[in-house]
């Protein structure tokens, strides 16, 4: 038996209630006249960077709600963590759905983690937002009814970028190189590379799987120009991207370099006169809509920096589920699909509005190639890129640089 | 045409290696003196990095790649004073779990200094480009790097072997007891030692700035390399920790050439290799309970 003296079972005591008291505001805050939506994102890692702008945006978004009310009379609360990895992603959605009560389940950019997530939607039968995860998989053969997606997916960016260079006369006939990440999302887009390749008349002659955690590219580089191709092409995610383009400017290889994947703050990252090429976004702050500009200057007021691509999506996102719950009066999952499903138009602050295609659960929406300003060309850091005109052309359908049914195997 | 080109891969391992050695030379010294498992030996090489992208902004490259080490190494002063001191005498593992603290201390205050996203460093004009010598492709700035490497390992081995300074560490790390018996107080050293090896650090984190990304978790990335170089080479040997940094470098740029896939992994099974054969590493002292 251990002798406790009367004094200090007081003082434990006193240090317990003290404590749980610092734990009392999340109970307090657990209402249940609030709409709580779980929000995953990855905050760490080779994707930390974009995490943090999607929070950013999501927030700015859930501020402006519930600024205007709220929805149906009931602010919103959006609990967001780290998702770390894919194993935590998904334990952490489970502990949203069963603890903390969330309507449903947002975020996520780690198309690994995003798969784990949607394991957990379907096998809880709740609804998720997918809206960062870019690997076709996720809409294709791992798709359920209870995910929709928002970023535009591999086949897309390839689609994009694929078209400028076919225009550029860099396709036919041209000796590729790709580098590519090793996980679900570098697979998906090499995938779609080499269809794209096979289809437009370029060659591919390499290709090096690269594993997410590569700081140091110089032994891939030197068998890029062992190999000598006409093109050097990355299949990369995250600030990989950023490492590849810095050091591939280091090594000053004569050959173009492009992309099928690459977010505005890792280009950012990479500092002016590193990064060139064409590459792919599917939104960027420059853009001259009055509406996206609304937002931009909102945002840099909030945060004091422009909002990445990821800040954008994560802001519309939140909206078009605001809407949604609006629209159905409910947060039902049942209802929201069934709503989401009949296609909707929304205003994704782009010259287009978008929906969701009811077959594969994939927001239709424009994109975008952009190539890099010359050096000293950029008004300021965040200025260094040109945005190339939006695709499909304004009067071509949006499903046309989309996924066809022949390509995705998705059956919901 | 193919030896050519794992030459070519070899070589380029070399320079990599020797951008290693930086970082893993001052992990091996102070354990080698100290006793001391130093796993925040990555967060002086991200505060070296951070610090000079910041003084570059104002002072230009050149000024920037001094300071920076400069700066960090009087933050290690304070590091050993405050911290470190009261673990001499202690068990590993309590030094183990100061330093792991300190590591993630850091990486989240640089977090909420500089912000989640990278910033962005380039390499000054003069040295970008690539040089050919012979049919090798280099960087001109990796070689640049290499240059520094070697001339402060030289600098460290002169210390090291023909200073008087030199001698009393070098005491030190085989015979600590003798050493205070002969009235020699190992604290100013010990002191100094920390100073040299987490300004190394921020030295090849301030040289690397440039050609990687320098965001928060930069540290983390680095100290698993430098651990197994260290490990490999063997504790309390000078010339160890230089061979298996070179030996990490070209292992893994082999590996690259053959199986690229197995590249990162390739490191630790050469360390899983090595002790199994030499569990005191590669030139390492002798460890009584596995020999």
């Amino acid at each position: 038996m251990i002798r406790t003296s009367r004094r200090t079972l007081l003082k434990a005591g006193a240090a317990f209630a003290g404590a749980s008291t610092i734990g009392f505001p999340a109970i307090v805050y657990g209402q249940s006249d609030t709409i709580k939506i779980g929000h995953l994102t990855p905050l760490t890692g080779f994707l930390g960077a974009l995490g943090a702008y999607a929070q950013l945006g999501i927030r700015m978004a859930e501020a402006e709600i519930n600024a205007a009310g709220g929805v149906m009379g009931r602010k919103l609360a959006v609990t967001s963590e780290d998702s770390v990895n894919p194993a935590t992603a998904a334990t952490k959605a489970q502990r949203m759905l069963d603890q903390d009560g969330v309507a449903f389940l947002m975020g996520e950019i780690n198309s690994a983690s995003a798969l784990t997530i949607m394991q957990v939607a379907e096998r809880n039968k709740r609804l998720f937002l997918q809206i960062g995860a870019r690997s076709d998989a996720l809409r294709g053969k791992n798709c359920n009814r209870f995910t929709f997606h928002v970023d535009i997916p591999s086949t897309v960016m390839v689609n994009a970028v694929g078209k400028a260079l076919v225009r550029e006369n860099m396709m036919k006939d041209k000796k590729f190189y790709t580098l590519t990440a090793d996980y679900i999302f570098g697979h998906d887009l090499a995938r779609a590379a080499k269809s794209f390749f096979d289809a437009n008349g370029g060659k591919l002659i390499g290709d090096e799987l690269v594993a997410t955690d590569v700081t140091d590219f110089s032994p891939y580089l030197l068998k890029v120009r062992q190999a000598k191709p006409d093109v050097v092409c990355s299949n990369l995610a995250g600030n990989q991207v950023t490492t590849l383009v810095k050091q591939y400017a280091e090594f000053g290889l004569p050959y173009p370099i492009v992309g099928f994947n690459l977010n505005t703050a890792d280009a950012w990252a990479a500092g002016d006169g590193n990064l060139s090429g064409t590459w792919p976004t599917v939104w960027y702050h420059t853009s001259d809509l009055p509406a996206s500009k609304t937002f931009v200057a909102n945002f840099i007021r909030k945060n004091g920096k422009p909002p990445e691509n990821h800040a954008w999506i994560e802001y519309v996102s939140l909206k078009i589920m605001a809407h949604a719950i609006n629209e159905t009066k409910s947060t039902d999952t049942e209802n929201l699909i069934a709503y989401l499903e009949k296609e909707p138009e929304f205003d994704i602050l782009k010259g287009r509005k978008g929906y969701f295609r009811y077959w594969d659960h994939q927001l239709m929406q424009e994109a975008y190639p952009f190539t890099v300003k010359s050096k000293g060309k950029a008004r300021d850091q965040w200025d260094l890129l040109e945005l190339g005109a939006a695709i499909p052309g304004p009067n071509e359908s949006l499903e046309s640089i989309e996924l066809t049914k022949v390509q995705n195997p998705c059956a919901l | 045409m193919q030896f050519g080109f794992l030459l070519e891969q070899v070589v380029n391992g070399l320079v990599l290696g020797g951008y290693y050695l930086l970082i893993a030379l001052g992990l091996s010294l102070i354990f080698s003196v100290g006793g001391i498992v130093n796993l925040a030996h990555g967060a002086f090489y991200a505060l070296g990095a951070y610090a000079s992208v910041e003084i570059t902004k104002y002072l230009g490259f050149g000024p920037a790649v001094v300071l920076s080490p400069v700066a960090v190494a009087l933050l290690g002063i304070l590091f050993e004073r405050f911290i470190l001191r009261r673990f001499y005498n202690a068990d590993p593992i309590l030094s183990l779990l100061v330093t792991f603290g300190i590591a993630m201390v850091t990486e989240q205050a640089i977090r909420i200094v500089w912000g989640p996203s990278p910033l962005s460093a380039s390499i000054p004009p003069a040295f970008r480009g690539s040089v050919f010598l012979g049919d090798f492709l280099f960087s001109r700035y990796r070689l640049v790097i290499l240059l520094v490497v070697a001339a402060v390992l030289l600098a460290v081995w002169l210390l090291l072997h023909k200073t008087s300074f030199g001698r009393v560490v070098r005491a030190g790390i085989q015979r600590p007891d003798m050493v205070a018996a002969l009235g020699i107080r190992l604290q100013p050293y010990m002191t100094a030692i920390v100073m040299l090896g987490v300004g190394m650090a921020a030295l090849g984190g301030a040289f690397f700035a440039p050609i990687t990304i320098v965001h928060p978790a930069m540290g983390a990335e680095i100290i698993t390399v430098a651990f197994v170089v260290v490990v490999i080479g063997g504790l309390g040997s000078f010339w160890g920790v230089v061979i298996a940094a070179l030996l990490v470098g070209v292992v893994r740029g082999v590996t690259i050439h053959f199986v690229p896939a197995a590249g990162e992994a390739s490191i630790y099974i050469l360390m899983f290799l090595v002790l199994l054969v030499r569990p005191r590493g590669l030139l390492g002292e002798r460890i009584e309970k596995f020999e």
